[in-house]
């Protein structure tokens, strides 16, 4: 448990070394999250209440969203892992006395702690500055929250860790990396929040995997789940991530029967 | 001439290199058509939400998410390969493309053709199509021309934007980002018509960074609707102005670039 520990430490320490891109980044957040906003207030400035949401808490959304975007790693820029597959340092990971797995949910954990301070809060306050946003009434809101996001980022390092096993099989990654983070995107709703979806799509986004990674926890931060509602959200984001975890180990086994290594 | 030969000919090698590696190169291809096509996902879950935007129908923001959409994937396909600058920097490499006699950016754009990057195009044309379609607009030499002009000077804006930003990298790596929020941002903000916008957001892209003329003013133009502050019609037709301005722009601030970049010797 440990060494798990001192991986995510030191990633996080790591990440706080590009502090021009950290800067970068909350710049291009905010900016995202100003033309979102603005598009959503005018959607909500015709029809003011849709799927239990009003324009404050659209607004809220999409600045706490875009604060998450980053510490989940929903961009799926990391790609770490695959080009250590595509050199064939994997073969040094994998004889390495950790479990493989493990090594990268900690990394993945890692940099989730250092971007929630340096990328989670600057453009949630900045756009709080210009529009109306809405902080938790109830205290016990910010712990719920937080394991949400907490169960969040393990769901999406699942996701991505099956993705860039495909490194395994295919030498250029990028592609169903993009794949498979877009559709990700999407149905996480980044782009626009599940409830403004037609009805039916709105239920096809919620039995996939994607709404535990950036809905379900920015939903618990506007309070729109408590008590039994709120222990089913929980519910749903831990099936996931036993599945996809599962689903990432069993893909493992089978890609490291592929590993041949070149001597010399 | 000879410089266009010299293009298409690393273009051409370019594709062909590409090409060695299908799948992957498929891959990229759909996943690329799926990137233009979650931001009209988006546009399009909003019109099932509500049936007007600011005063827009749904098909008149299709044409501007479609007009700038083309614009915008062009730009990508024939001048975002400018961004590899940063990483030629970063490696030393850049020093290969000064002492070669082509242009440092002819050589850029043509070495880091991607085909894959057409993806970024196709979606929106077809969405373009469609509601131009859809749309009841008096078709005359004058609407044609407009529709023509803004791609063509659209084109030329988002790449005036890449040239610009890609040359920061030569005074400080790490700054993609900021790129992105100009490039991708200004694409997300022309997807819409800009009355959704806040007043001092909307004043920056109508007056200090004119992204305005891409889709927008060409839209209130062929749908008869009033100017923002307003402006005399004529506006409409300030793309082909603002491009040639980036354009100029552009090229000083890449010159500087080049004249600021020192080898590292390495």
């Amino acid at each position: 448990m440990r060494l798990y520990w001192e991986v995510a430490r030191t990633t996080a320490r790591r990440m706080a070394t590009y502090r021009g891109a950290t800067l970068a980044g909350i710049v291009t957040n905010t900016v995202f999250g100003f033309i979102l906003s603005y598009v959503l207030l005018a959607v909500f400035r015709e029809r003011p209440n849709i799927g239990g949401f009003d324009a404050t808490d659209a607004v809220t959304f999409t600045f706490v969203t875009q604060g998450l975007l980053m510490v989940v790693g929903i961009f799926g820029t990391e790609r770490e892992m695959a080009d250590r597959i595509q050199s064939g340092e994997v073969a040094m990971d994998l004889s390495r006395p950790y479990d493989y797995q493990g090594w990268w949910a900690a990394a993945a954990y890692g940099k989730a702690f250092f971007y929630t301070w340096a990328r989670g809060l600057p453009p949630f306050l900045i756009g709080a500055l210009v529009l109306p946003v809405r902080l938790p009434d109830q205290a016990w809101i910010w712990p719920a929250f937080v394991v949400g996001v907490i169960l969040a980022v393990g769901v999406a390092f699942a996701w991505g860790f099956l993705l860039q096993l495909s490194a395994f099989w295919i030498l250029d990654v990028r592609g169903p990396n993009q794949i498979g983070w877009l559709t990700a995107q999407f149905f996480a709703g980044t782009f626009v929040p599940l409830v403004l979806f037609p009805d039916w799509l709105e239920r096809v986004a919620r039995a996939l995997p994607f709404a535990s990674m950036i809905e379900l926890p920015v939903e618990i931060f506007l309070g729109k789940h408590q008590g039994a509602d709120l222990a089913l959200v929980y519910a749903n984001q831990l099936v996931w991530l036993g599945v996809l975890v599962g689903a990432g180990r069993l893909l493992l086994a089978r890609a490291v029967r592929r590993v041949v290594v070149q001597g010399g | 001439m000879a410089d266009l030969a010299i293009y298409a000919r690393t273009v051409h090698t370019r594709i062909r290199a590409d090409w060695q590696y299908r799948v992957s190169f498929v891959l990229f291809l759909v996943g690329q058509t799926m990137l233009a096509g979650t931001d009209f996902a988006a546009v399009a879950v909003i019109f099932t939400a509500v049936h007007q935007l600011a005063g827009w129908s749904g098909a008149e923001v299709a044409f501007l998410y479609g007009l700038s959409g083309v614009c915008f994937g062009l730009g990508d396909l024939f001048i975002s390969p400018v961004e590899f600058a940063s990483r030629h920097i970063k490696a030393g490499t850049f020093d290969h493309f000064l002492v070669r006699p082509v242009g440092a950016l002819q050589q850029l754009l043509a070495t880091e053709f991607a085909a894959r990057r057409l993806g970024r195009s196709l979606q929106p044309f077809v969405v373009l199509l469609i509601a131009l379609h859809l749309l009841d607009v008096d078709w005359n030499p004058a609407t044609v021309a407009l529709v023509v002009l803004s791609v063509v000077s659209g084109t030329a804006i988002y790449g005036s934007i890449w040239v610009i930003t890609s040359s920061l990298a030569f005074w400080t790596v790490e700054t993609q980002e900021i790129a992105n929020s100009f490039t991708y941002g200004g694409n997300a903000l022309t997807n819409y018509p800009i009355d959704v916008l806040g007043n001092w957001l909307r004043r920056i892209v109508t007056f200090v960074v004119p992204l305005a003329s891409i889709a927008y003013l060409p839209g209130i133009w062929l749908f008869d609707k009033p100017m923002p502050y307003g402006l005399p019609r004529i506006v409409a037709w300030s793309g082909p102005l603002v491009a040639v301005l980036a354009g100029l722009l552009a090229r000083v601030v890449w010159g500087q670039a080049i004249r600021h970049y020192r080898s590292t010797g390495s």
